[in-house]
């Protein structure tokens, strides 16, 4: 199954080689090299020949197509592409990701309530005022918008690559609207069809829980003195690559999914158009940007929000969640700062490190990235997922000149960062199973009382054989992640001590509890009362809950009288037989 | 009852007028095509023709029209509206825009419709793909009643579906209109509702004129037609507004339905017979113009978002 796994690597010069999440060493790839997580998943696939893997992979497919999880690529559905092989994470692995996360929203949170609000950060000189200001991202018409304590982050996707050592690193915080959270959802759901062996034998923590949460964490930011608020989603609608998700969320919430010419506002609230009139709405989970949100406000063209739901978050009637304004962490350069600031607010060291970054409005920096350009990885601040992002040692002399001359005329807009050999994990692809390039985004979700980390999170991966960038948007493709629960941790014996209700036995022995015989007599007269007991040990077993009278309607025909309608029917059907005598 | 978005609501009520409209073009299509190759002495032209006017479409030139242009049309052609593959893929549609709201089940049913609509049928597998079509809207349906809440979605799911229904049976009434020339026989038309068997054991016979047109138009319990199908619309209009006057019927939509139904019950059977495409057009301008009335009352839309200016 493995054959041939590490093979591109021997031959290509990478140095250093990235960490597979597998294999100790990716060029031996047999049993002696597999990581302890990997023990289990690695011996099931063992057992597998190529053939049925494919055949699993391709049920898969299938099976989203006909559940409609699809993504918008060039104009068509595709099925969202689901790798068959898993990435598990040990607990202890995980505990470290669950841990940095929360410590960074607690960060980020902090930050955005201070920079709107106080700004103690830029008066004690932590982070320039030039830099926030002069961040795209960052909103006036956010300043004082929120009361103190108030969410900003209900949904943070902090995106994590894995380096040459192992080591996890954040790569960019997603607070606005970060998508692909259905995705951790749906592919649990099919990857539990596609190897149910693996879900008996390994303990997977769920991640079902994840919309009643997001749910808990809106409804408490709902507006002061409401009791029982009204939650919707706001989609941009269906036309949206992420239209999927937002429909997953809204009915796995059981709440309205809105678009903006769902709602008006009027008298500083915010209504929706419903067949009763209009109902007030209380709580936005808006999944569009700020940028469409109010076109009072912000695009005056923008026909997907709706004319003065600022106001009416201004007023206090309505939450907006994520809060407006939330980009300013998103920006590249402010990414650059966190580390400190996390210092700064919670006096403690990020968990989690950053991606060593170059800032280039300082002049040193600049001229250091400008020299060693092929060897570096230069992204626009405000470009998530790969957006205009340039690997140096792929781009041509030319593509390279041009770059400079970006970099010099606007070295605000501008990151740069070493090219990071993302860590690899086994992947279907045409050729078998290869090494493909990953990175991790977990999901947290904010209830202002608690940071809760989806267990797991969405993994991409890069299909073509060394590419770096793994958003779907440029054939990536995903794989359900397994965060493991700690080994020893207490078994639930929930089923186990529950008392059992045994299906009644036919009624017809029902005075016969301790050795019901075998069916003497057609079964089919009477389908329902042959069931017999599946519960409570082997049948006879003395002692086993005895029958508690509840017994299956039968039809009329078939009369329950144990003794009369036995021999009630034989006759009938002799007769039946015998009367046609033509 | 739980209120629901008004937009979300429209697909509803659409998501059940196009697959009974599926439904309905699909059983006519079959009668239609069987007619056509089984009697020779029909002037396929002629019929076609009027099998595309009963279906409401203008006619096409002067060049002599043929079953397989029928066939385009009605069932293949998904840009046009009256086809029933453009039926499967807009219920699709809506229900994609009431994700939220329908059940799993009938949604994964309905994107498999769309996904399995044939793109060409060969003429041999017309009458299979009819049947495929009633099956699928059956399934789809069955799955509505056993999987959704009876709330306001649900109500305005019913509310489509029969009120589509109302137009359907009175479009296949209107095919008799050929019966001197050679249309389909009442035989015919009763069994492409599964009504034949229904109707025999009803009038213990085999049905005259008068009353299989009076099975089909008036029976108050089969489920396909004219008089059952308004019945049920009312019924599901009733239950969305139950309205406050002491007088019945109070809604403009209910009126068109109330007054649709009466002129036809309270007129001799053989009145009605005689003047049957009359009193059918009466039917679909009536259906129609309730749907407008319903639009009109639960699903004011506008196309761009309103500036409402702020009162406070």
């Amino acid at each position: 199954m493995f054959q041939g796994y590490g093979a591109a690597l021997a031959d290509t010069s990478t140095c250093p080689q990235p960490w597979d999440e597998m294999f100790a060493d990716p060029l031996r790839p047999d049993s002696s090299q597999v990581r302890q997580a990997y023990c289990e998943l690695h011996s099931a696939l063992g057992h597998l020949t190529r053939d049925e893997l494919r055949g699993r992979a391709e049920a898969l497919a299938s099976s989203y197509l006909a559940q409609g999880v699809t993504f918008d690529f060039a104009g068509e559905e595709q099925p969202f592409p689901l790798d068959a092989v898993p990435r598990v994470l040990a607990a202890a692995e995980w505990q470290r990701i669950e841990d940095g996360v929360r410590q960074r929203v607690h960060v980020l949170e902090a930050f955005l309530a201070d920079i709107y609000g106080p700004q103690r950060a830029v008066a004690d000189r932590v982070i320039p005022a030039s830099v926030v200001a002069s961040s795209p991202g960052f909103c006036r018409q956010a300043v004082g918008l929120l009361e103190e304590g108030a969410v900003r982050v209900h949904v943070a996707g902090i995106d994590l690559v894995r380096d040459e050592s192992g080591q996890w690193r954040v790569l960019e915080d997603n607070v606005r609207v970060p998508s692909g959270v259905s995705y951790v959802v749906s592919n649990r759901h099919v990857m539990a069809q596609t190897l149910p062996e693996l879900f008996a034998r390994m303990a997977i923590r769920a991640v079902d829980e994840y919309p009643q949460r997001l749910l808990e964490a809106l409804r408490a930011s709902a507006p002061a003195g409401v009791e029982d608020p009204v939650v919707v989603v706001l989609t941009p609608g269906v036309f949206n690559s992420a239209y999927f998700e937002h429909t997953l969320l809204a009915r796995l919430m059981g709440v309205e999914l809105v678009e903006g010419r769902d709602l008006y506002c009027s008298g500083g609230h915010v209504w929706m158009h419903t067949t009763n009139g209009p109902e007030r709405v209380d709580v936005v989970y808006r999944r569009v940007d700020d940028d469409f949100l109010d076109p009072l406000q912000f695009r005056a063209d923008s026909v997907l929000g709706a004319p003065g739901l600022l106001t009416a978050a201004r007023f206090g009637n309505v939450t907006l969640a994520n809060a407006v304004g939330n980009g300013v962490v998103d920006d590249k350069l402010v990414y650059t700062y966190i580390p400190d600031l996390t210092r700064y607010y919670l006096g403690q060291d990020p968990v989690l490190p950053n991606v060593e970054t170059w800032r280039l409005e300082e002049p040193e920096a600049l001229a250091e990235v400008l020299d060693r350009l092929p060897e570096l990885v230069v992204k626009p601040v405000d470009g998530s997922g790969g957006k205009g992002l340039v690997v140096g040692a792929r781009a041509s002399a030319s593509e390279l000149d041009r770059l400079r001359a970006a970099l010099k005329r606007d070295p605000r807009g501008w990151i740069a960062q070493p090219i990071i050999q993302l860590s690899t994990i086994p992947t279907l692809v045409e050729e078998g199973i290869r090494p493909r390039h990953s990175d991790l985004r977990p999901f947290a979700v904010n209830s202002g009382g608690d940071v809760w980390v989806l267990p797991g999170g969405l993994t991409r991966v890069a299909l073509p054989e060394g590419q770096l960038v793994v958003n779907s948007s440029q054939g990536g493709g995903s794989k359900d992640t397994w965060a493991l629960e700690e080994v020893g941790a207490e078994a639930t014996s929930a089923v186990r001590s529950r008392q059992l209700v045994q299906l009644s036995p036919p009624p017809s022995r029902a005075h016969d509890a301790v050795a019901p015989a075998p069916p003497s007599r057609p079964v089919a007269a009477r389908p329902r009362a042959a069931v017999s007991p599946v519960a409570g040990g082997p049948p006879g077993t003395p002692g086993t809950p005895g029958p508690r009278g509840r017994q299956w309607h039968a039809p009329a025909h078939a009369p329950q009288d144990p003794d009369g309608s036995d021999r009630y029917i034989q006759q009938v059907r002799h007769q039946q037989q015998q009367s046609e005598s033509g | 009852m739980n209120t629901v978005l008004s937009r979300v609501a429209e697909s509803l009520f659409w998501i059940g007028r196009y697959l009974e409209r599926a439904d309905g073009t699909a059983r006519i299509l079959d009668v239609h095509l069987q007619l056509v190759l089984e009697d020779p002495s029909i002037d396929e032209d002629q019929a076609c023709r009027s099998l595309l006017s009963i279906m409401g479409l203008e006619q096409v030139g002067d060049s002599a029209v043929t079953s397989g242009d029928v066939l385009e049309l009605l069932a293949e052609d998904q840009s046009h509206p009256a086809s029933i593959a453009y039926s499967l893929y807009s219920a699709r549609e809506n229900a994609r825009r009431a994700r939220e709201i329908i059940s799993t089940e009938l949604w994964e049913c309905l994107n498999a419709i769309a996904t399995k609509m044939p793109r060409r049928l060969a003429a041999d597998r017309v009458h299979s793909f009819c049947t495929w079509v009633r099956e699928r809207s059956a399934m789809a349906s069955g799955i509505t009643y056993t999987t959704m809440s009876r709330d306001e979605a649900y109500q305005f799911f019913v509310l489509g579906q029969f009120l589509e229904r109302a137009d359907m049976t009175a479009r296949l009434l209107a095919t008799s209109e050929l019966t001197q020339e050679g249309g389909p026989s009442w035989t015919a038309i009763l069994r492409s509702c599964g009504a034949y068997e229904s109707c025999l054991r009803t009038y213990r016979g085999v049905p005259s004129t008068p009353d299989a047109a009076e099975f089909l138009l008036l029976d108050r319990l089969f489920p396909r037609s004219i008089a059952f199908s308004i019945q049920r619309a009312l019924g599901a209009l009733g239950e969305l507004d139950p309205g406050t006057s002491r007088r019945g019927g109070a809604s403009t939509a209910q009126r068109l339905l109330e007054q649709a139904t009466s002129s036809l019950q309270y007129r001799p059977i053989e009145e009605v017979v005689a003047e049957l495409p009359y009193h059918m057009d009466q039917i679909q301008v009536a259906t129609s113009a309730a749907s407008e009335a319903v639009k009109a009352r639960f699903f004011p839309s506008e196309a761009t978002p309103t500036w409402v200016g702020e009162k406070a």
